[in-house]
């Protein structure tokens, strides 16, 4: 009985919650109402958004593989060793989350452009320049994306029972093997999911894409870029290319559901 | 309960009731007004709001300075808009078209474009035809905002084929990337050349291959405050705001 009662909100605060979910919602609906979906195919055939769809996927992978590669090492550093200054290194690797990527965009041209910190050296002695290339809108999606990868990795190896690498490590195993055949497989869900959420926040990057590796059909404009400048000309193609990433979250949170709802 | 009821009433009233203080009925212009503007205003527009705010202390005015591309679909969307000034007549006919302005356009100043290069033109860039050239990082404003499809026929004019690195969203944003030295050169406004103040170092196109931008303004349909979108619209056809105009390089329309 009583747990009945506790179950039914009051009244203000049913309407407010309401009015949240409506806030919600009513944008994907407009979004959907609009979609021109008799020329859905010609859209998506159009060669910018032909390009854009290559491009973001390119990217988006190119960068969720980078997370690996740099981000799986990191999150076992964090994770497993007392290295000083791991709490700096874990507060560095947060900030893109909670830095305006436009920001991010601006630090890594100062940084990695031709003129910048780095950059410049890049440049004069390899002759390696990273705005304006395919390589630099991946970069600019790492830079935003991979912290999401780390983390979840690394609450994974933390959440791991040690015992197993003990085991392993009494049959003989060494570091490397162990880690191969025990650790790996046991935190594949974190991977899988750390990857997902990479992936997906990759495939969103604006501003800092813009920013440091500006905007060219084909070579830098990923699909976020392209329903920039598409709305201004072309409506049809910029829901397209929206109705495409609206699908592809859907596919990423129904996915991920019992990582983020458990029952 | 109906504590709850009356401060969502509340809650609603503040947020959503904030009553309009314009003085669309009064005879002189008061209140706030938002003027779209393309980004190549951005110098002469701040500064000539100073001056009718001097005029007329009862009004304020706010700026969006996007390409004239992205206002004209934000207007069409329904944007706040009062006052939409268009690098070129297309984007305004656009809302014109879309029933969005009604008010007939007036064009209030023009531009040229010129070559933007790095600082002491490092690169030796000398005219369009120069531009061309292998491993030269040019940047270009996009097809659709208005400086691209200038720089476009200017292209055409000097008869050369020039393949960009990158096609930023407007006008400052295609300078800010040669004043940061990412890009060699870029095809902008005299005006931010100009407004660059030697960050960028410009290369005059000559008139025979060079367009003339005109600028056209007008009043948004669904102002709030049109006493005082008017009042804009007049007064930077006014001697003082065309010389101010003048002052940042704009040709007078």
């Amino acid at each position: 009985m009583r747990r009945r009662t506790r179950s039914r909100p009051p009244i203000a605060v049913a309407i407010l919650a309401a009015l949240a979910v409506v806030f919600f919602t009513v944008p994907v609906v407009g979004l959907l109402q609009r979609a021109p979906w008799s020329e859905l195919i010609d859209d998506l055939t159009d060669p910018v958004v032909r390009d854009a769809l290559r491009l973001s996927l390119v990217c988006s992978l190119g960068a969720t593989a980078l997370a690996f590669v740099l981000g799986l090492p990191l999150a076992w550093v964090l994770a497993r060793t007392q290295v000083p200054g791991r709490r700096v290194v874990r507060a560095l690797v947060l900030l893109p989350m909670v830095l305006p990527p436009v920001v991010g965009g601006v630090a890594l041209l100062l940084a990695f452009g031709r003129r910048g910190l780095v950059g410049q050296y890049l440049d004069d002695w390899l002759g390696i320049r990273l705005p304006f290339t395919t390589w630099g809108a991946i970069l600019a999606e790492a830079f935003v994306a991979m912290p999401f990868f780390v983390i979840v990795v690394e609450a994974g190896l933390r959440s791991l029972d040690r015992r197993y690498e003990e085991a392993a490590a009494t049959l003989g195993a060494r570091g490397f093997t162990t880690f191969r055949r025990v650790v790996l497989p046991l935190i594949a869900p974190s991977l899988v999911a750390g990857a997902a959420l990479t992936w997906a926040r990759a495939l969103g990057e604006f501003g800092a894409t813009i920013l440091f590796a500006g905007n060219l059909q084909g070579e830098t404009q990923t699909m976020p870029l392209a329903i920039f400048v598409e709305l201004q000309t072309n409506l049809g193609g910029a829901i397209a290319l929206s109705l495409v990433l609206l699908a592809v979250s859907v596919v990423v949170l129904v996915s991920l559901r019992d990582r983020w709802f458990p029952a | 309960m109906r504590r709850a009821l009356v401060a969502i009433v509340a809650f609603a009233i503040v947020a959503f009731g904030a009553a309009p203080s314009a003085g669309a009925t009064g005879k002189k212009p008061s209140g706030e007004i938002t003027v779209f503007a393309a980004a190549s205003l951005t110098e002469s527009f701040t500064a000539i709001a100073k001056q009718f705010e001097k005029r007329y202390p009862d009004v304020s005015v706010k700026f969006n300075f996007d390409s004239s591309s992205n206002l004209a679909a934000q207007i069409q969307q329904g944007a706040p808009a009062d006052v939409f000034a268009s690098a070129d007549e297309a984007n305004l006919q656009k809302t014109v078209d879309s029933g969005d302005v009604t008010a007939k356009p007036a064009v209030f100043a023009e531009n040229r474009l010129e070559i933007a290069v790095e600082k002491g033109n490092p690169k030796k860039v000398r005219g369009l035809t120069d531009l061309d050239r292998s491993g030269l990082v040019v940047v270009l404003c996009a097809d659709a905002v208005p400086c691209g499809k200038y720089a476009a026929e200017v292209f055409a004019n000097a008869g050369v084929n020039v393949s960009p690195a990158s096609k930023e969203e407007n006008a400052k944003a295609t300078l800010s990337k040669v004043s940061l030295g990412e890009a060699d050169a870029s095809v902008v406004y005299v005006t931010d050349v100009k407004a660059a103040k030697g960050d960028v170092t410009g290369v005059k196109i000559p008139d025979r291959q060079n367009v003339i931008a005109a600028y056209p303004i007008a009043a948004v349909k669904g102002s709030a405050n049109s006493a005082a979108a008017k009042a804009w619209v007049r007064f930077v056809q006014s001697k003082t705001a065309q010389s101010t105009l003048r002052r940042f390089g704009f040709l007078p329309a």
